[in-house]
């Protein structure tokens, strides 16, 4: 038995849980702050300097709200929904490697909790059990409009998976792996996916948009027509988690598009800076972030620019103009690779 | 025909060309836009530490006036609750006793002046119909409060301090023009 292999893991395990709730906490912040700039208004700034206590603030207020469960509501279902939310969502950050190798006392330690060698297919299951947290908590409140939320995300996100799923198949195609740490290590340098993939990464953005449930693609949860959506009836620390679960979905998935399309934790030029191995992996790390960030930003960026999508427009776009364009890429990445793989 | 303005579009219902269809230039074309405002000066005033300029003729709280000697210049005529349209003043008059002529200029005085400021439209009425010059309306805003009954300001509130420094000025709207008005005696509140 390897104990030191194990209790690395186990720590590593905890970092990355800690990090993705910071992250998913002050995306919260973030998302409001990136907001009212952007609506020439100054965003949260009492709690704390720069209101940077204003997450802590709304978490307090969360668990502080009165707990309600519909007299007509399936309690256990009820109850299994933003669990599920939550579980999904936490559970996709253990495949992707967030960094290279650490070496401490001679021996070598990946910066990923499971090198699965068919990682993709798990980031997608993942995220396709997500559906039911979603599903199963607009069904069990008993509210039309929860219903019709949950209908409404069900559908959305079965579409859009069709073509996320070929965007990811050309991709497989150009880089020969479902792992993802060796689709990170064969962007080395500046070989990253997005200038092999154009095509596939529009296709995946926009895919990611809806997968997450974000906006323009936030139909699920529309305040307007469905006053919330499928967490009409949710409240307290059951809304939170639902809510909570968006923002860590937003970040494994901007984690996902970087690891994929954006070269991981490969930073350009990092050869010739001539550092240590362990530097070179925290730096190589850090960068990973800064992707991520980005990624984030654009996700809340395009909210804040983009009014919401019609249902049959969405409907339109997913079926009649992504799974096309996706088919298409797989297509022309097949016979591209046909043709120079036999010379 | 005319347009309304120089930012009119004609609307059309044609077939959208291949760049609108993909969407992407006008998504990029709106994200620029949105960039820009995310630079741009905030227009929000931090209020508490920060405050809105007010006009120099503002309309707020009202304030009732002592003359140079510090003595009240309201006689409790009613002028002002009558012009009032929101019947928002109050008063009791009484009768001035001897040895009080430092407190009051003339024989009546006001014992009880009350303005309710949840009816108070501030509207001014009251400071133009004053024939003694006595009530105006200051830049200053009326404190919210948790309940109905402190938003009834008697005379402990509107009479302004005795202080010479503490003295609210209302030159702004004590204008040349104000006075010029007040002494046309045609108007019966001027008599």
């Amino acid at each position: 038995m390897d104990w030191t292999l194990y209790i690395y893991k186990t720590i590593f395990l905890f970092i990355i849980l800690l990090v993705t709730l910071l992250i998913a906490m002050y995306s919260t912040y973030g998302e409001r702050k990136v907001a009212a700039f952007m609506q020439d208004r100054r965003g949260p700034n009492r709690a704390g300097p720069f209101g940077l206590l204003q997450p802590l603030a709304d978490g307090i207020k969360m668990f502080m709200k009165e707990e309600i469960i519909p007299l007509s509501a399936n309690r256990a279902l009820f109850i299994l929904g933003p669990s599920i939310a939550m579980t999904t969502a936490l559970l996709t950050g253990v495949v992707i490697p967030w960094g290279g190798t650490i070496t401490i006392g001679g021996r070598e330690f990946s910066m990923q909790i499971a090198d699965l060698n068919i990682g993709i297919l798990y980031v997608f299951a993942m995220v396709s059990i997500g559906v039911y947290g979603i599903m199963i908590g607009g069904w069990a409140s008993n509210n039309k409009y929860a219903l019709y939320g949950a209908i409404r995300a069900a559908s959305q996100m079965i579409s859009y998976e069709l073509a996320m799923g070929m965007s990811i198949v050309a991709l497989v195609v150009s880089t020969g792996s479902l792992s993802l740490h060796e689709i990170v290590l064969q962007q080395h340098g500046m070989h990253w996916n997005i200038f092999y993939q154009p095509l596939g990464f529009l296709i995946f953005l926009t895919c990611a948009f809806a997968e997450t449930n974000r906006a323009p693609f936030d139909l699920p949860e529309c305040e307007t027509e469905l006053i919330g959506g499928y967490h009409t009836e949710y409240s307290s620390m059951k809304l939170g988690f639902y809510l909570f679960a968006e923002y860590i979905n937003m970040f494994i998935s901007s984690a996902v598009i970087a690891t994929l399309y954006f070269g991981g934790y490969n930073m350009p030029f990092i050869d010739q800076l001539g550092l240590s191995p362990n530097a070179v992996t925290l730096m190589g790390t850090a960068f990973f972030f800064m992707k991520i960030l980005f990624v984030i930003f654009l996700y809340m960026w395009i909210r804040w620019t983009l009014p919401r999508f019609r249902y049959d427009q969405l409907m339109n776009l997913g079926w009649k103009g992504l799974i096309p364009l996706a088919i298409f890429n797989i297509l022309a990445t097949g016979v591209y690779y046909y043709f120079t793989e036999l010379t | 025909m005319q347009k309304l303005t120089d930012r009119s579009i004609v609307v059309s219902d044609k077939n959208m060309t291949f760049l609108e269809k993909i969407y992407i230039p006008a998504i990029t074309k709106g994200m620029f836009i949105t960039l820009k405002h995310f630079f741009r000066k905030k227009a929000t005033i931090s209020y508490p530490e920060q405050k809105r300029e007010f006009s120099e003729i503002y309309r707020g709280q009202h304030v009732l006036k002592r003359d140079d000697l510090g003595r009240e210049r309201c006689t409790a005529c009613g002028l002002c609750a009558v012009a009032c349209p929101a019947e928002a003043i109050t008063m009791i008059a009484a009768e001035r006793k001897p040895g009080e002529e430092n407190l009051y200029r003339e024989e009546k005085y006001a014992e009880v002046y009350e303005i309710n400021m949840l009816r108070c439209i501030f509207c001014g009425d009251c400071e133009e119909a004053c024939p003694k010059e006595a009530i105006f309306l200051t830049d200053r805003i009326v404190a919210s409060e948790y309940k109905r009954n402190p938003f009834v300001y008697g005379k402990d509130i509107l009479v302004e301090p005795l202080d010479p420094a503490k003295r609210i000025d209302v030159s702004k709207r004590q204008t040349e023009a104000v006075r010029k008005f007040k002494e046309i005696k045609r108007f019966a509140h001027n008599k």
